[in-house]
């Protein structure tokens, strides 16, 4: 038998695949390995159930049309690459939206207990850039219940035995092995190609090797860059960090997407979703800047709806980062944010305004948002305004990822370059990848893009490891020892380093220093004088790094430890935004230059491609060559806009006429107007 | 308040096995606006020094979502079991009182505040807790199915894994081995799917062992301290119901 269809290596030992996180797009990849009869070696931080997966809200589009509307997964294409403001391939996003009835019926069959229509059917709510009823939820936390669904999947693969080619099932072997509590420490490389996993087992801190076939990052987002987000503790980007130090190209990292209504808090922004504004939400700010009223109090002639004056046609529904620049010019350059009259200051928050749907509505269709601002705030919103101020929230920028089209713009399935990073044998899927949202996310488009990116990174995994000449458990064992040994001195050197010096750093300290400045310079507004600043800033905390000391010494789930491995790698993509941020002469989606307001087609309709060049320095280059599956791939940083024709991005006028025109008038503009109209 | 001061008495254990390190230790820490347990423990970290001016490790504790949607940062709060993120300081400290953070009793503590739950993960597997799927590839619509039915079912699947039940259940502890409320809820739901339906008997057939349902002594603390509002006693009941017509009628209908 070939070792490209066996089960065991010729050393006897069980060949698997490494998925490093466990939240959908990680759950998803596996279930799909296991249906290709692939074993899996699942990596968590934590246990999976409790991945940040759990806290997205508003629901997961896919063009059914049970509603009549008209909608399609053309349309669904379309508003996606038009929200993305045209920096997405769009065979990919293609793929995704053909796909996502089906991956939605799938969610059902599951059992996710999405809502219903009195037939019994899903129901479905429009979100923000979109004209259409095209997002199945359950609650306002589709996210948790997705990921318990496929949760369930995954444990049942966990009790599953591994049968060989010859119907043999291995003793004392199963499909899924989880290794929860683990935290990814490095790859391991083997002249350049990727067979294994360097980890550290949290409790025991220990540090273990484990080889595989191939790799998959589902490691998510990376938030707690910037602090307090919307995002878990545990979406640092560390892992993306490291394997972009370890060579994988990153893809277009400057694009931080901004949510703009969240619960401020001192731990972190508490998200209010999408859905609230889509089940008639209403953002406003008293008329008058001093107004010291209750919000309830405010008669309405005092209010200034001001989404709805500015974007007659989309009003409250406008994508997430026009909304965000909108409450952004209301509080920060009008100041007129809402009045608060302790500090006797306007605070950077707005109102978001539910009381006039009736109670019963919010609590059967907005349980989750109602849940969070009771609990959170400590104010009913079925009575009360919330005050709410944007908060980063998702990254659209990502480990760079391949694919291959077909002739017809669509992706070929089971090509082992879709999803490929550009290091052999490792692949990234979920937010952890750049693929699907180009300058900006539309919302329910994230839950999609995790489990579809799954669906299509099992059977890429599955052909790449079919090409393989040998397993990764037939290397020598000497690889796996040294990366070992090297990642095993690195942990010396965190605890260690520092210990009796006088003038040391507290890593949590110095992390929040940094991403105060990241929050402050390279979000919703970029300055190049405040990012060469903020340039500056990181080139100090890298400095300041070296001066760590560790103020623990246990060995057992020593935290302290843990952070400064993530905080080192944290810098090195820090860097990666606040640069690509300052090249980038334009406004395109979320990246908005007041300097360069123009989207500018001509110069940069192409993918910011992100190259580790040792401590401190990122190159950016326009092309490079990868082997995937034994075949050289030339890349470059054209984006493939051949689906949909690149056009101006207004949300002023209309509402679904916008979406009428991008079909009638294909042709478009190539260099558009101010895309925040 | 921009002065004011949070006291929190926090009890430590270095490890597992170490119990002769059990100890309490005191903190002050400043209070921010809204804030909560979590964001104590944060201050902590960034200076960890106790109230008596002595340098320690910084406190373990387990935390990610702090939406109250992940169910990890399930701690003793004031002697009561719930999330760390949405407790609160100035609900639980009006006028300054101390707060005291202690570990989840019947779970075995790990390090300071941190405890291992994966028994509960382990009988999820024992119960087949997941619809039997024939596969990911599209297979057309799933089963229709009412509001009705759909709004009990939503209920009953936000259960997050927390342990405030196992808690709070006077019948789990050391001597028994019930494995407590929520794996009992997490049966009901899936028995309650159309396709889940099919595969009933097996669940309940877990359910009717050792550790299973016979073992629940009807106290109801669960659902006093469930931070979801599952409707845990009702689940109780259902499955109680469902296990005793499968025992008495089952053996026949087979």
């Amino acid at each position: 038998m070939a070792v490209s269809q066996s089960i065991r290596s010729q050393s006897g030992k069980v060949r698997r695949v490494a998925v490093v996180g466990g939240g959908l797009a990680g759950l998803m990849t596996t279930i799909k390995l296991c249906e290709a009869g692939i074993p899996v070696d699942l990596f968590s931080l934590v246990p999976v159930r409790r991945s940040h997966s759990v806290c997205a809200q508003g629901g997961i589009n896919a063009s059914v049309d049970t509603m009549g509307e008209g909608d399609s997964p053309r349309v669904h294409l379309e508003e996606t690459v038009l929200g993305g403001d045209f920096l997405a391939n769009q065979p990919p996003v293609k793929g995704m939206t053909d796909a996502a009835p089906g991956i939605l019926h799938m969610l059902d069959r599951m059992g996710v207990p999405f809502h219903r229509t009195p037939e019994g059917l899903l129901d479905f709510r429009r979100l923000g850039g979109s004209s259409y009823h095209r997002t199945a939820f359950a609650g306002a936390t589709t996210g948790q219940q997705l990921l318990y669904a496929l949760d369930d999947q995954v444990r049942r693969q966990e009790t599953a035995p591994v049968v060989d080619y010859q119907g043999i099932t291995i003793p004392g072997e199963r499909m899924v092995r989880k290794l929860e509590g683990w935290d990814f420490v490095a790859l391991v490389l083997d002249d350049g190609v990727c067979v294994g996993v360097v980890a550290q087992e949290l409790e025991s801190m220990k540090i273990e090797v484990f080889a595989a076939d191939a790799v998959c990052m589902a490691t998510g987002g990376l938030g707690m860059i910037f602090g307090r987000s919307t995002n878990s503790l545990t979406c640092t980007g560390s892992a993306a960090g490291k394997v972009f130090r370890q060579g994988a190209v990153y893809a277009n990292g400057e694009f931080i997407q901004m949510h703009p209504t969240a619960i401020p808090g001192a731990d972190k922004l508490r998200l209010i979703s999408e859905s609230a504004r889509s089940e008639g939400g209403r953002l406003w700010v008293p008329k008058d800047p001093k107004d010291r009223r209750a919000a309830r109090d405010i008669p309405e002639k005092d209010r200034d709806y001001f989404l709805e004056r500015m974007y007659p046609g989309h009003g409250n529904l406008v994508p997430s980062d026009i909304a965000s620049r909108a409450v952004f010019q209301v509080c920060f350059h009008e100041g007129r944010g809402v009045f608060n009259p302790v500090t006797g200051k306007n605070e950077n928050e707005v109102y978001l305004d539910l009381t006039h749907k009736p109670e019963s509505v919010l609590r059967s269709r907005l349980a989750g948002v109602v849940e969070i601002c009771e609990k959170f705030a400590g104010v009913d919103p079925c009575r009360n305004p919330m005050k709410v101020c944007p908060a980063v929230h998702y990254s659209m920028g990502g480990l760079w990822v391949d694919y291959e089209r077909d002739a017809a713009g669509s992706l070929v399935v089971g090509s082992p370059r879709n999803h490929a990073t550009s290091i052999p044998g490792l692949y990234a899927v979920g937010e952890v990848d750049y693929q699907y949202h180009g300058a900006n996310r539309l919302g329910a488009n994230s839950l999609l893009s995790c489990l579809y990116g799954g669906m299509v990174a099992g059977p890429a995994i599955a052909a790449y490891r079919a090409s393989l000449p040998r397993s990764s458990n037939d290397i020598p064992t000497s690889v796996f020892e040294s990366a070992r040994e090297q990642e095993e001195a690195d942990y010396d050197r965190i605890v260690g380093q520092n210990r009796d010096a006088v003038d040391h750093e507290n890593a949590w300290r110095l992390h929040a220093e940094l991403a105060e400045a990241m929050l402050r310079d390279c979000t919703i507004e970029r300055h190049d004088d405040q990012l060469d600043k903020l340039l500056d800033k990181i080139a100090e905390a890298e400095d300041r790094a070296k001066r760590i000391r560790v103020p623990d010494d246990s060995h057992v789930v020593n935290q302290a430890a843990q952070f400064v491995r993530h905080f080192e790698n944290m810098l090195a993509l820090a860097r990666v935004i606040a640069q690509g941020a300052r090249s980038r002469e334009e406004s395109r989606g979320v990246h908005f230059k007041p300097a360069h307001a123009r989207r500018d087609d001509a110069r940069w309709l192409r993918t910011t491609l992100a190259r580790y060049k040792g401590a401190g320095e990122v190159e950016f280059v326009r092309a490079f060559d990868y082997t995937c599956a034994g075949r050289s791939v030339h890349v470059t940083d054209e984006v493939d806009v051949s689906l949909v024709q690149p056009r101006e991005r207004s949300y002023g006028q209309a509402g679904a006429e916008s979406v009428e025109s991008a079909r009638n008038e294909p042709s478009g503009a190539t260099s558009g107007e101010p895309a925040h109209g | 308040m921009a002065d004011r001061k949070v006291h929190l008495k926090i009890r430590r254990q270095d490890s597992a096995g170490r119990v002769d390190t059990r100890r309490w230790e005191e903190f002050d820490v400043a209070l921010l606006p809204g804030m909560n347990v979590i964001s104590a423990l944060q201050q902590i970290q960034r200076n960890p020094v106790t109230s008596d001016g002595r340098s320690v490790a910084p406190v373990v504790w387990d935390c990610s979502c702090l939406e109250e949607m992940c169910g990890a940062c399930t701690m003793l709060v004031n002697g009561r079991v719930r999330q760390a993120c949405s407790a609160l300081i100035e609900q639980l400290s009006p006028k300054g009182e101390p707060i005291v953070l202690e570990p989840l009793t019947k779970f075995p503590v790990v390090r300071d505040l941190m405890v291992d739950r994966s028994r509960m993960f382990e009988d999820l597997k024992k119960v087949k807790a997941w619809v039997d799927l024939d596969g990911t590839h599209d297979l057309g619509p799933g089963p229709r199915e009412g509001l009705e039915q759909q709004q009990l079912r939503y209920a009953l699947s936000r259960c997050m894994t927390c342990g405030c039940c196992l808690e709070a259940c006077p019948n789990v502890n050391d001597s028994t081995s019930f494995m407590g409320p929520a794996v009992v809820n997490q049966v009901r739901y899936v028995n309650l799917h159309p396709s889940g339906k099919l595969h009933a008997r097996a669940r309940l057939e877990a359910l009717m062992g050792k550790g299973g349902i016979a073992e629940c002594g009807k106290a109801q603390n669960c659902v006093e301290v469930c931070p979801k509002q599952i409707p845990l006693v009702d689940s109780l009941g259902a499955i109680a119901r469902d296990t005793t017509r499968h025992m008495i009628f089952g053996w026949f209908l087979k």
